[in-house]
């Protein structure tokens, strides 16, 4: 082992991350360890979502499990016709995107975009972009506190949260 | 039974065996490329279009898949009908199976829409689709395959052999049954709708996968130079002759019983009579080249002991075969849809007209690239593991000399 | 409790509200717009359900030879037709096409718009391998992009050509309506709209051009209106040799 390709060393440097990632939430109390991913920089989302909370959920849980919500509602939408909005993906680009210098939306799966900056990083592919819209196109419903009670019905969320939980055990 | 027969690696020192293993690397990166390309840019690139929606890619997948499973035919002669002669050549016949199925498979895949998406094909089963019924098949097919050749090759293994024949062989036919049924269940379509699609892609896989068989077996023992003699070459090229007729007589009552439903009337005078290129195919290529050619000069009683000849004849069928799937797959698909019947049909969507197809240079080159994927296998596997008899000689493999 | 059931009321509210907007836009319109909404709007989180089953009933004696108001509407409601640049005209997508027929004997000719039929039997999905096309409950038959590997097979088996690949990357989809590369599609008979209670975009656009072919609704509702001009007068399903029970129908052919 005299060199090293760099596709090796993106692997040893996931390595070491791992279990960074695994223990993010098992330490509570004491100094606040930095969340996986802060050093990188990306756009401010252009709203949050309650003056409480910044995203959908608070911003640890979507770091971890972004994915998760949104392959949930995925599905939901899909089979079941269930349209509430509140992990839709459209609503994540609709706050997410940012705009350039004269005032136009830079698709949110450019490089330097919301979620290139991190996936690339972390050499995670995704392919939501082949198909899924990368800018605003209607505004969102999660604006008013009105709207945001109206598309988060707790029954949708306690699906989510078994879905979760039973994830949890299983792991 | 005693195991006098020795098998030995091949050497693979000559520079005639790095040039063969160069030029099959050569095919199979220029493969590669081709796919990539194909991937990045995505399928306009190629002659595949929304009328005809499987092309040139899926008439050598389908090739190689059948002819995966004619070419374990040879091994189950030896096992299951217990033919002594044909003994000895059931290494071979395992392998060729194997490497043949991979290559096929592998074209398959490389011409998905999303080969990235292969965990998603290996991972979500629709129970109802035969086509998820043929990725379990295949797969068992490679398991089942290896097994058997495990316990040809190793000696203590040997007294299980006969039931994990048993077991290939069964495999095996279901496994042509699936791939015919592909198209039997297309009951939309004028070409396809018809039960009979299952056996005829049984009895193609014979005479497909022998002719690969022979095709191997001379050039592997010619380059060699091992001793190949006539009793096991011409019982395989009789084999064959009595194939290529079967064949022959299953295309013959297809296109009958199609000719009596009356439904079918417009795709059989497509293909037989006014279908241009696939009438073209059909009764030239598959019919006079493929069938009547290699048939005429099997039986032929002095072209019927040239080694070139029965080599030729070999190669005919092969050809013949691919004509035979191109004019089923790509003519099939060319002969617009029936969804007005008693109407003349016309729309921006080429509703009504037959459709046409160009196949490009990257499916082609993708195709190739299965085929010298199945070789590299064959090729590398009798240098490493001993597949090959060292002899074929008369004397070796006729069981009366030995059981004196 | 009574927390989650504020929530739900919230939610039925908020699409009360939406709903009284659609209702006041269509006014305006023609007052067809009104008597042919179909659908009172499912909250957004219920499921579809085995209770309704939307289908079409084509009136073809209505159909104008020159007119594609419905395919240019399903355009621009779900954004293929232009955003193939290089793909051959082969290749392109049709969601859904004008056919026109010319009858054999008698010479007699019209048109008609084809698309995906909704079977309710459907070869589509029967031959899927990975269970991406699929049936909703409410009849509408979709393909899942997320887990179509692209086979075609699907295509190799629909009677009625209703379904295309997709030959190239794809950019500036619609949110509603998303669709990309590698995968198949099919008219999705406008899902995103019929659950917000709207109908089709293809509908909406002959109605508007006061041609009235095409009529969307309920067929297991008795008092729909599809189903009362599917009682009142003879229709036909296209290939009805296959027995796949289609949920589009047509009348004068
Ligand atoms: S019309 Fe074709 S695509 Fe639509 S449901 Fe029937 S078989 Fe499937
Ligand atoms: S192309 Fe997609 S939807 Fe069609 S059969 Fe294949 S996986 Fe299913």
């Amino acid at each position: 082992m005299t060199q090293c390709s760099p596709i090796s060393r993106v692997l040893a440097l996931l390595l070491l991350l791992l279990p960074l990632v695994a223990t993010a939430d098992s330490d509570q109390g004491g100094e606040k360890e930095a969340l996986p991913f802060s050093d990188l920089t990306f756009p401010e989302p252009a709203r949050h979502y309650s003056a409480e909370q910044k995203c959908v959920q608070p911003v640890e849980e979507m770091r971890k499990n972004h994915m998760k919500y949104i392959l949930h509602q995925r599905d939901e939408t899909v089979h079941r016709g269930i349209r509430t909005r509140r992990y839709a993906l459209e609503e994540c680009v609709n706050c997410h995107t940012a705009k350039d210098d004269e005032g136009e939306y830079v698709p949110i799966n450019a490089p330097d975009q919301f979620c290139y900056s991190c996936h690339s990083y972390a050499s995670v592919k995704i392919d939501c972009f082949q198909c899924h819209a990368t800018k605003p196109v209607r505004p969102s419903t999660l604006n008013t506190p009105e709207s945001n009670a109206a598309n988060s019905t707790e029954k949708l969320s306690n699906d989510i949260r078994q879905l979760l939980a039973s994830e949890g055990q299983a792991q | 039974m005693k195991l006098s027969m020795n098998y030995r690696e091949i050497e693979g020192k000559s520079a005639g065996f790095w040039i063969l293993l160069g030029g099959l690397a050569l095919v199979i990166a220029l493969a590669g490329g081709a796919t990539l390309y194909m991937e990045h840019e995505g399928h306009y690139v190629t002659g595949m279009n929304n009328q005809i929606v499987w092309g040139m890619p899926h008439v050598f997948a389908i090739f190689l898949i059948v002819a995966a499973s004619g070419a374990l035919n040879v091994a189950s002669i030896g096992t299951v009908f217990g033919k002594p002669i044909y003994k000895p050549l059931g290494r071979l016949s395992g392998l060729l199976a194997i490497a043949l199925l991979l290559g096929g498979l592998i074209v398959l895949v490389l011409d998905l829409g999303h080969p990235d998406r292969l965990i998603v094909a290996m991972t979500y089963y629709n129970f109802k689709s035969i086509f998820a019924w043929n990725i379990i098949l295949y797969n068992g097919f490679l398991a089942v395959t290896v097994v058997y050749l495990w316990m040809m090759m190793e000696r203590r293994m040997n007294r299980y052999y006969r039931p994990a024949g048993f077991v290939a062989f069964l495999w095996r036919l279901i496994l042509t049954t699936g791939t015919g049924s592909i198209f039997g269940f297309l009951v939309a379509r004028q070409a396809y709708d018809a039960a009979i699609m299952a056996p005829m892609f049984v009895i193609m896989s014979f005479s497909y996968g022998l002719a690969v068989f022979i095709l191997v077996l001379m050039a592997s023992y010619n380059w060699t130079r091992r001793p190949l003699g006539d009793a096991v070459l011409f019982r395989l090229k009789n084999l064959l002759g009595v194939y290529i007729a079967a064949v022959l007589y299953f295309v013959l009552v297809f296109n009958l019983t199609n000719l009596y439903a009356t439904e079918h009337h417009g795709i059989e005078r497509f293909i037989l009579l006014d279908g241009g290129i696939y009438t073209a195919l059909f009764w030239i290529v598959q019919i006079g080249l493929g069938s009547l050619l290699p048939l005429a000069m099997i039986y032929h009683p002095t072209l019927g002991k040239s080694r070139p000849a029965i080599a030729t004849a070999a190669a005919l069928v092969i050809i013949g075969a691919f004509a035979q799937l191109y004019v089923i797959l790509i003519g099939g698909q060319a002969y617009p849809l029936e969804i007005f019947p008693g109407y003349e049909v016309s729309s921006a969507f080429f509703d009504g007209q037959v459709n046409s197809y160009s196949p490009s240079i990257w499916e082609i080159t993708l195709g190739v690239g299965g085929i010298a994927l199945a070789l590299m296998i064959v090729t590398v596997a009798v240098r490493v593991l001993r597949f090959l008899p060292e002899s074929l000689e008369d004397a070796a493999v006729d069981p009366h000399a030995k059981s004196a | 409790m009574s927390e989650s059931s504020k929530l739900a009321d919230a939610a039925r509210r908020n699409f009360l509200a939406k709903a009284g907007v659609a209702a006041g836009a269509a006014a305006v319109a023609p007052g067809v717009f009104l008597s042919t909404s179909p659908a009172q709007a499912r909250p957004a989180d219920e499921p579809v359900s085995s209770a309704k089953r939307w289908g079409i009933l084509v009136d073809t004696t209505k159909c104008a030879s020159d007119c594609s108001a419905c395919v240019s509407a399903c355009e621009n409601e779900n954004g293929w037709g232009s955003s193939e640049p290089n793909s051959s005209a082969e290749q392109k997508a049709h969601w859904i096409r004008s056919v026109t027929i010319k009858n054999k004997a008698t010479g007699f000719a019209k048109t008609l718009p084809m698309m995906c039929q909704h079977c309710e039997t459907p070869p589509c999905v029967d031959v899927c391998p990975t269970g991406a096309s699929f049936r909703r409950a409410d009849g509408i038959v979709l393909v899942d992009k997320h887990i179509c590997i692209g086979c075609r097979y699907c295509m190799m088996a629909c009677p009625y050509k209703a379904r295309s690949f997709v030959h190239e990357d794809l950019h500036d989809q619609k949110p509603w309506a998303p669709r990309g590369k590698g995968t198949v599609e099919s008219c999705t008979l406008c899902d995103h709209r019929v659950d917000k209670g709207e109908i089709p975009a293809c509908v909406e656009a002959c109605s508007a051009d006061n041609h009235n072919a095409l009529i969307f609704g309920d067929l297991y509702d008795e008092n729909s209106e599809i189903s009362k001009a599917l009682k009142a007068k003879d229709s036909v399903e296209l290939r009805a040799d296959l027995g796949l029970n289609t949920g589009v129908r047509y009348r004068g052919i």
